[in-house]
């Protein structure tokens, strides 16, 4: 069953306050990663799936992300589907 | 009057809910499994804390899938009281039966400890026993009660009264330094358009003996009472 392979990007929109993001950041300063000026965490998914098109794929990727993989009110979404 | 207590898998408040509809307010009280669809007989539902799934992907957002929770929007719909606490309440923002969500903590901790809230609006079924502007001790128990919606959401709350429990001092100021988990407005509990659907972090079912250390949150229960009619005015 070769299917196809996404990956979906879930990030927290701009103007969320990321608490976690901000830990992490101050853990990486404390540790001697002074260069880090802005930090943010989000998920990565990755789902293989039984499709006929690439398009149609994407279209039903995009309808999983609205649907439960994402909360519109504070999250975005990025879906990229392997070549 | 019989109150209806939803079980999702993970749901691990349901028996506390139970014990207090049942024992304490001495009311008929049953077990709704999730996957059950239908809600019959049924004058008010609960939606009790827990971790239902896990708490995978976000707070309720799987919950919000079972089947009763259709049954469960379809009761709201016709006027149905409908009272989620804690994750309860994450489940009703996912289902979008009440807007916003809940997020983790400023403090990224789980936060478990007696609170005060002020009572922002007693003129709901679920807080007409209580005055307006007052002050109860109730307990948190939550990782994820960061309340946050967009503004123009925060501002609907706020001009519809729909703002039902705020955090504050035991003086009842809402300030930052009595926000445990940095919501937005220091909410800790709202209400839907038609006042029939509450979301509340606070565990109302764990202040309702006093052998738990005080029953403030036991009025809660005794408004919904008082809104069928069963108590008088307390």
């Amino acid at each position: 069953m070769p299917g196809m392979k996404a990956n979906v990007y879930v990030t927290l929109k701009k103007g969320v306050l990321d608490p976690q993001g901000k830990a992490v950041k101050s853990a990486l300063n404390s540790l001697g990663f002074k260069e880090v000026m802005d930090l943010r965490v989000g998920k990565f998914i990755e789902i293989t799936i039984d499709g006929a098109g690439k398009r149609e794929a994407k279209k039903r990727l995009e309808e999983m992300c609205r649907n439960i993989l994402t909360n519109p009110v504070i999250e975005d979404f990025r879906v990229e589907i392997e070549e | 009057m019989k109150f209806g207590i939803i079980v999702f898998p993970g749901s691990n408040c349901d028996h506390d809910c139970y014990h207090v509809v049942k024992h304490v307010m001495g009311q008929d009280a049953g077990y709704v499994w999730h996957k059950s669809t239908s809600l019959r007989g049924f004058d008010c539902v609960i939606l009790p804390g827990g971790f239902s799934y896990g708490d995978y992907l976000r707070t309720g957002a799987i919950a919000r899938f079972s089947p009763v929770m259709r049954e469960v929007a379809r009761f709201a719909k016709k006027g149905g009281l409908v009272m989620g606490i804690c994750n309860g309440f994450q489940i009703l923002c996912e289902a979008g039966l009440l807007p916003g969500v809940l997020m983790r903590n400023k403090g990224l901790k789980f936060i478990c400890e007696h609170i005060h809230v002020r009572v922002e609006s007693a003129s709901t079924p679920f807080t007409s026993s209580f005055r307006q502007g007052e002050v109860i001790t109730i307990p948190i128990a939550h990782a994820d009660g960061k309340y946050f919606a967009a503004p123009d959401t925060l501002k609907t709350l706020e001009d519809d009264g729909r703002i039902v429990f705020r955090y504050s001092t035991a003086d009842g100021s809402v300030s930052e330094d009595a926000n445990p988990n940095g919501s937005a407005a220091n909410i800790a509990g709202i209400i839907n358009e038609k006042k029939n659907v509450l979301g509340m972090m606070p565990h109302p079912e764990r202040a309702s003996e006093r052998e738990l250390g005080g029953t403030d949150g036991r009025r809660v229960f005794e408004s919904v009472l008082m809104s069928f009619g069963i108590l008088e005015n307390v």
